[in-house]
């Protein structure tokens, strides 16, 4: 069947200043289906995308939509010629109204003067084609971050569109925020969309894709059906080598208990609308994991232990002395660090180079007066690029030429770097390949062995499960619970994330 | 290595500095021409850079407020109450070196004004500028009792028009702050900070930089050049005019600092690149009085040739330009 493909790539060819993102890639999507793209972090995945939707201009290729050449000049133009797409960093605007944000750039009305409600009856007519209620007035910035996903989705999704693009749709997501994405991808392959569907989270791989497209370095490993590639095959293909077992056991059995020391104390901490009071204990060579559902408060709470929010009430002790944390700053000084879950806005400062981004945080705590000097800097920038992998053409190259994966490799080693006492990760192995997701894994257990301690908080409850000793569950911005590593399960954490009423 | 010449900052700026100098000399053969007289320097070289000086001051400051993300529009006001305070200074017989000493103050102070209000209490800078702006010519008008003050201080006005080993003294002054600020900047992690407040605020102050002094600093740095600019604008005509002194100073500051390659948008600076650009806006208008073009239009061609230096400057064009080169013949569909 020479020609049942949607949308066919032939060559597909891409450099940038010191990398080949793409060299003679091939691909194809059939209509109706969905079409996993994987591949390790920087393998070429989002570049393949922006190609192919004219946000960067190729260097060579052919692309074939519905037996018809196009070159898209830019996301506008793929979008008429109906490729709709959601990219990996997605630029929607928090502060603008949910029907503002689907409207964007394209505007209902006459003679520059916005047809208001056009514009709410649209979004309200995209919202529903993907069965999602939500109030299209409502500030994008107040709605959970799955609904916003969704938004994005409905935004994208333009009524001639013949193929839908996600590029790590679900990096955000729980897993019940999951099953309803999938639900709408399953309507719109039904309806006769391809669907490209890029991710890092293997089951998601096995539990919606038809077929399965490789990609290693910038080159076409493979195109496979799903169902006829085992799991531990896919990995192979994705990392290059053979492997046995996926991620990697990791030794979770904490230093003895009586001997680590607490290196944290909050007692009685809260703030209004964001935590109820929670007391908790974080212990040298231990770490400690903080589960539950999304806006149950984990992210608030690390957000009170590192001094970004002020508590109304309570203290913390750190090393057994009562410290007020006015600003990170403080929290820095004290020896702890924060990987925060929002790369984005919280994480990287996209203009400044690699080596910049990774030293800034040991440079602040020094102070301006301390520099580094230039050769410290590069010889940490080596040791990190190394260490974590971190593939970059240089040290000098600005982060936002970086794939996802690869900037938050960065920030890792931003805190790393400063040698904390405590390191708050906040989904760390968010946008991770499956490789350096294990790497990320032993590191813990290797922070933890040195003695710090860590504070683990992931939506993947296996993640926590693998990785931590005991497991702090918050529900409803309540600390509910805490389960201990004897009888430390998934489904028990479930349960406990879950809450009473539900089994 | 052409390609990462013309990627540099300062390409543009030092393109449109040429032209224009060849366009002068075009006119004028005489116009590069520099003559050594009562050993003393003279030359119409010499006077763009004793004439810039003032901008070149500005520029400076404006170039790390710029980098924050912020814009001061206050330094034009704070040359006039600086202007009238080394008046009265020296009038009431302090010495030059206290009236200096005061000066800096003077626009310290106002820098933190601005800074604390941007910073501290989170108004826009232009907003908060804005308020000094305008305020600041009225303290100026109430500290010169509404007149314009005259100053007979021979020292004073050797700093704007004096030469030193036959050097021009103003810009020997303004040379040795860049040289000196660049030094601080890049030596110590100041620079690093006011680009990472500058490109994303948030996420420096995850990093634990405290954001705010960061900020401030760049403010009072700002303000205390300005103090300095009007130091050298009242000992340039002896006098301190409430009204005239620092007129659209802020404007020519800011617009040095963009055309030499600093994006309003915060983030990465470029010292050098405010410091010609300067020069570039000084050589414009000397070379409009040269070419006898009258003053009331003068604006137009200063506009001009921002406005060509920026889209220059600009990816956007550049790439769009480039496409039109290369997709020449191709088509597309
Ligand atoms: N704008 C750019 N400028 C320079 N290099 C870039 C740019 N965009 C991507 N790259 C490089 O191209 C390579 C492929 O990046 P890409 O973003 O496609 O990876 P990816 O497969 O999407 O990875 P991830 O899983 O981490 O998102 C990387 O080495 C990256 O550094
Ligand atoms: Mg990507």
């Amino acid at each position: 069947m020479p020609d049942s493909a949607l949308l066919r790539l032939r060559g597909v060819t891409k450099r940038f200043p010191g990398v080949i993102a793409l060299s003679g890639v091939d691909f194809s999507v059939r209509a109706g289906e969905v079409h996993a793209l994987l591949g390790e972090n920087g393998a070429g995945k989002s570049t393949l995308i922006k190609v192919l939707t004219g946000v960067h201009p190729p260097d060579a290729g052919e692309f074939v939509l519905d037996g018809r050449p196009i070159s898209a000049r830019s996301p506008k133009e793929a979008e008429a010629a109906g490729i709709s797409t959601v990219y990996q960093e997605v630029n929607l605007i928090p502060g603008l109204s949910v029907a503002e944000n689907i409207a964007l750039g394209r505007q209902p009305g006459r003679f520059g003067f916005v047809d208001w409600r056009a514009v709410r009856r649209h979004a309200r007519e995209a919202l529903a084609r993907l069965e999602i209620e939500c109030d299209v007035d409502a500030e994008l910035g107040s709605l959970s971050v799955a609904l916003q996903q969704m938004v994005a989705i409905a935004r994208a999704l333009d009524l001639r569109a013949r193929l839908l693009i996600l590029d790590e749709p679900t990096a955000s997501l729980d897993e019940k925020e999951v099953a309803e994405l999938f639900s709408v991808m399953r309507r719109l392959r039904g309806e006769g969309l391809g669907l490209i569907f890029v991710t890092h989270f293997l089951d998601q791989v096995y539990a919606i894709s038809d077929r399965i497209t490789v990609l290693r370095n910038g080159q076409l490993v493979g195109e496979y059906v799903t169902a006829e590639l085992p799991r531990l095959k896919l990995v192979g293909h994705m990392l290059g080598r053979e492997v046995h077992d996926e991620a990697g056991r990791v030794d979770v059995t904490p230093v003895a208990r009586e001997a680590a020391a607490p290196l944290l104390e909050a007692r009685g901490l809260a703030r209004r609308g964001a935590v109820h009071p929670l007391d908790l204990t974080l212990r040298r060579g231990e770490v400690t994991g903080l589960a539950g559902l999304l806006g149950s408060g984990r992210t608030e709470t690390a957000r009170l232990l590192f001094g970004i929010d002020a508590a109304d009430a309570g203290e913390i002790r750190v090393r057994g002395d009562r410290v007020s944390l006015g600003a990170p700053r403080d929290a820095v000084r004290l020896g702890l660090a924060f990987c925060s879950e929002d790369r984005k806005i919280e994480g990287i400062l996209p203009n400044l180079s690699v080596r910049e981004n990774l030293i800034l945080a040991l440079q602040a705590k020094r102070g301006v007066w301390r520099t580094l000097a230039r050769a410290e800097q590069d010889k940490l920038c080596e040791h990190y690029i190394a260490a974590l992998r971190i593939k970059t053409p240089g040290p000098e190259t600005p982060i936002r030429n970086l794939s996802g994966g690869n900037q938050q490799k960065v920030l890792l080693a931003r805190w790393l770097a400063t040698q904390p006492e405590l390191i708050i990760l906040d989904e760390p192995t968010r946008g991770i390949d499956v490789g350096a997701k294990a790497e990320i894994e032993q590191l813990v257990a290797k922070l933890r062995a040195d003695g710090l301690a860590v504070l683990l908080i992931s939506s993947e409850i296996e993640e926590i499960v693998r990785n931590c000793s005991r497991v702090l569950v918050m529900r409803e911005r309540r600390l509910e619970a805490e389960v201990a590593a004897d009888n430390l399960t998934t489904g028990r954490l479930m349960r406990a994330m879950a809450g009473g009423h539900r089994e | 290595m052409s390609r990462s010449f013309t990627r540099s900052p300062v390409f543009w700026p030092a393109v449109g500095l040429i032209a224009l100098v060849v366009l002068n000399t075009a006119v004028n053969p005489a116009f590069l021409k520099i003559t050594l007289l009562d050993g003393h320097l003279f030359g119409t070289p010499i006077d763009i850079l004793t004439q810039g000086s003032r901008t070149m001051l500005l520029a400076l400051g404006m170039t790390l407020v710029i980098a924050t993300g912020g814009v001061d529009l206050s330094v034009g006001s704070v040359v006039a109450i600086a202007g009238a305070v080394c008046a009265l200074m020296l009038q009431g017989g302090h010495s030059l070196a206290l009236t200096i000493v005061a000066a800096l103050a003077v626009g310290g102070a106002a820098g933190a004004v601005n800074g604390t209000l941007v910073a501290r209490i989170g108004i826009q800078p232009i907003v908060a500028t804005l308020i000094l702006m305008v305020a600041g010519r009225g303290v100026a008008q109430l500290l010169a009792g509404g007149q314009v003050l005259i100053v007979k201080h021979a020292g004073f006005g050797y700093l704007a028009n004096g030469f030193f080993l036959t050097l021009p003294v103003a810009p020997l002054l303004v040379g040795g702050l860049f040289v000196v600020t660049q030094l601080v900047v890049r030596r110590t992690a100041i620079g690093l900070f006011l680009e990472a407040v500058g490109d994303n605020e948030t996420a420096s102050r995850f990093a634990g930089l405290a954001a705010a002094r960061v900020k401030i600093l760049a403010y009072v740095f700002c303000g205390a050049c300005a103090g300095l600019a009007g130091v050298l604008w009242a000992a340039n005509v002896g006098a301190a005019d409430a009204n005239r002194s620092g007129e659209n100073a802020e404007l020519d500051a800011i617009f040095a600092v963009v055309v030499g390659g600093t994006a309003l948008t915060g983030g990465r600076f470029v010292l050098a690149g405010s410091l010609l650009g300067a020069v570039l806006i000084q050589t414009l208008t000397i070379s409009m009085y040269n070419l006898g073009i009258s003053p009331a239009v003068a604006p137009v061609p200063k506009a001009l040739l921002i406005v060509g230096v920026s889209l220059l400057q600009s990816d956007r064009l550049r790439r769009w330009l480039a496409g039109l080169w290369t997709r020449g013949g191709k088509g597309t569909a």
